[in-house]
């Protein structure tokens, strides 16, 4: 097979963030301005007009979730770009995604906070809000790469996933990963696999936007279709009503986490260096797996069996991963910018089974290689 | 074939609005617009908040989205700029629009795009049990305001046009047959239009402030209003506590989507490699 042309590019993760978006065929960006996310769409500014897309500046971040609904409702895959402020403004509207099951992409940039925090300083602080940041059950799927290639690939996979499951999905970068430059092979376009949503088989007056699918995921027809219906932040039935008959919230309520949770296997991405003998086995994702890459190499040197645990999905959690990390080493290192967030599904995961060790820091200085094999080394005793 | 019931989802009737709520009857008028200006179904999207007038969309047989609060606009932004051919109609109330959803509603303006926006001014939150909003008169009793408003209300028809609007419209339930005309007129318009309607809340609003029942308020809507073809003969003096209805303001200015047409045109004709 004749090999495809792959371009090599020098790149910021928020710059292929915008190149895996157009590969994934985004055509659609609503956005508002704010530090570390800003390239995304200044980016998108430049490139979607000259694709046919559409681009627009919101006068707010709420206003920018909404737009992406919309456009994505009308047929436009869709993607809005934030940091830390943004994402929590943007939150309702998430929520409202989750519940119309209308597929877009949500990028933060996490830098330090609370609140106003550390603008332009890397943070990792936003893991948990990721997973619970809108209000109700609702089930998440988030992404959290460590290189710009896979930056790249990220985004990709997160288009793929909103269109798959009807779903808003959430790709999180930290400050580091969405600033730094490395060499990029943007890949044939052939090469990429592009997922689309599935259109209803049926005529218009038998859809039901919301069925109760044997695949969990009902079929999504476009605005302007000639599929007229109804959608709604409600609770609805199958085909969009409101509704506050319990038997029918219930079905709906389940479903809906459902649809997550039985494709896990398919949404769950993670890396594995050195697990098979380790006796301390490092947890890190985004730029701190970076650090904990050197960290255990340097470990190794020293004699320890050091392995490294980096998951691409945070959400839905690697739970059977990391269960069966604790069953095979006595020790796990959580490393994460931030005062303690996944350690605790770390430590849920873990059922006792092996003693939890943390490296925290949110001073918005990168966690160093060295913390973390201090950390290795005392625990590894 | 009844119009309405060419348009309107039997299954969801009936409907959450209150007896003697003015709701309905903008309902038809914009029922009769639409059909008057012959919109294909498929081609009409209603957008909407929350807020009694908000559930509207949910009634109607178009491609419907029924969105948070005071976000309609934004909503309907996205859908519009994707699918500029689509006629976007959005619905929201006093509140929706003007208290959560005020930037919104400044900006859509600001911007011209081809949104219609027909805004339900009932001068209180009925849904949420009447409290206060940004149109209820000073002086008016709410549940939030038990000794009487002190907030000035906003003039929404001047807020639109000062933030851009290119057709701005005011009418009232009372003046049905008016209204048909201001809506086909907002959804002609290529730009923001806005079409305020002053509709009756005897259950909240009313009673509260002792104004009668529905046929009541639908009588002081007609005693405190003056088309404007009669209110440019009056002075100030004799103008003072009326509320001007017609078309208030029409304008001739760039519609965004048209406008982003034009940038799409301009960004594929430049040569990536000239730099």
């Amino acid at each position: 097979m004749q090999s495809k042309t792959r371009v090599v590019k020098l790149l910021q993760g928020n710059e292929a963030c915008v190149e895996g978006a157009i590969a994934a065929g985004a055509r659609f960006f609503a956005g508002y301005p704010i530090t570390p996310s800003s390239e995304i769409a200044e980016r998108l500014a430049e490139r979607l007009p000259k694709l046919g897309g559409k681009f627009i500046q919101m006068e707010d971040e709420i206003g920018a979730m909404a737009a992406i609904i919309g456009a994505s409702l009308a047929g436009l895959k869709s993607i809005t770009a934030t940091s830390g402020p943004g994402f929590s403004l943007k939150s309702e509207n998430i929520g409202f995604a989750c519940m119309t099951e209308i597929p877009c992409v949500v990028v933060n940039v996490m830098r330090g906070g609370p609140s106003t925090g550390l603008p332009t300083s890397p943070g990792q602080g936003d893991v948990m809000q990721a997973r619970w940041g809108t209000h109700g059950d609702h089930p998440t799927i988030a992404l959290a790469p460590a290189s710009v290639g896979e930056v790249f690939d990220a985004t990709v996979l997160c288009f793929n996933f909103a269109e798959r499951y009807r779903t808003p999905v959430i790709l999180l970068m930290d400050e580091i990963v969405g600033h730094m430059r490395e060499k990029i092979l943007i890949p044939d376009p052939s090469e990429i696999q592009i997922v689309n949503r599935k259109k209803p088989s049926v005529p218009p007056e038998k859809y039901l936007p919301y069925e109760n699918d044997p695949s969990d995921i009902p079929a999504m027809a476009n605005f302007g279709e000639g599929y007229r219906y109804h959608v709604t932040g409600l609770n609805h039935d199958e085909r969009g009503y409101p509704t506050s008959e319990a038997s029918v919230v219930a079905a709906q309520e389940a479903r809906l986490i459902r649809k997550i949770e039985r494709y896990k296997r398919e949404i769950i991405r993670y890396e594995q260096i050195g697990l098979e003998d380790a006796e301390v086995s490092v947890f890190a994702f985004g730029s701190v797996a970076r650090s904990a890459k050197l960290a255990i190499s340097e470990a190794q040197k020293m004699g320890i069996k050091a392995g490294l645990f980096r998951p691409l999905t945070l959400w839905p959690f690697p739970e059977q991963e990391v269960a069966q990390l604790a069953r095979r080493a006595s020790r796990i290192v959580v490393a994460e910018m931030n005062l303690g967030q996944m350690v605790y599904e770390v430590e849920r995961c873990a059922q006792g089974r092996a003693q939890i060790a943390r490296v925290n820091r949110a001073d918005g200085e990168p966690i160093a290689p060295e913390q973390i094999l201090e950390r290795i080394q005392e625990v590894a005793g | 074939m009844n119009i309405y019931l060419r348009y309107l989802r039997l299954p969801m009737m009936p409907n959450i609005w209150c007896s003697g709520c003015g709701n309905g009857i903008v309902l038809k008028a914009l029922l009769r617009a639409i059909d008057g200006l012959q919109l294909a179904k498929d081609e009409v999207c209603m957008v909407s908040g929350i807020g009694c007038s908000s559930r509207l969309p949910g009634y109607v047989d178009f491609n419907t989205l029924h969105t948070t609060h005071g976000r309609a606009l934004a909503f309907g932004t996205g859908v519009k700029l994707a699918k500029p051919e689509m006629t976007v109609i959005v619905i929201s109330g006093d509140g929706d629009a003007l208290a959560i959803g005020g930037n919104h509603f400044i900006h859509a303006a600001r911007r011209n795009i081809d949104l219609t926006l027909i805004l339900f001014n009932n001068l209180i939150y009925g849904m949420t049990g009447g409290q206060y909003s940004p149109t209820t008169p000073p002086g008016r009793y709410a549940s939030t305001a038990p000794y009487g408003n002190i907030e000035a209300p906003f003039d929404i028809c001047k807020l639109a046009e000062a933030a851009g609007a290119s057709y701005v419209a005011r009418g009232t339930a009372y003046q049905a047959a008016q209204l048909d005309k201001l809506i086909e007129g907002g959804i002609l318009n290529r730009g923001f239009s806005l079409i305020e309607v002053l509709v009756q809340c005897p259950t909240i609003y009313g009673r509260r402030n002792r104004l009668g029942d529905a046929i009541s308020m639908l009588k002081w809507q007609r005693d405190i209003t003056m088309s404007r073809k009669a209110a440019e003969k009056l002075s100030p003096e004799e103008l003072a506590g009326k509320v001007i209805t017609g078309v208030l303001f029409a304008e001739e200015r760039t519609e965004y989507c048209e406008e982003y047409e034009k940038l799409m045109a301009r960004a594929q004709g430049i040569d990536d490699n000239r730099s």
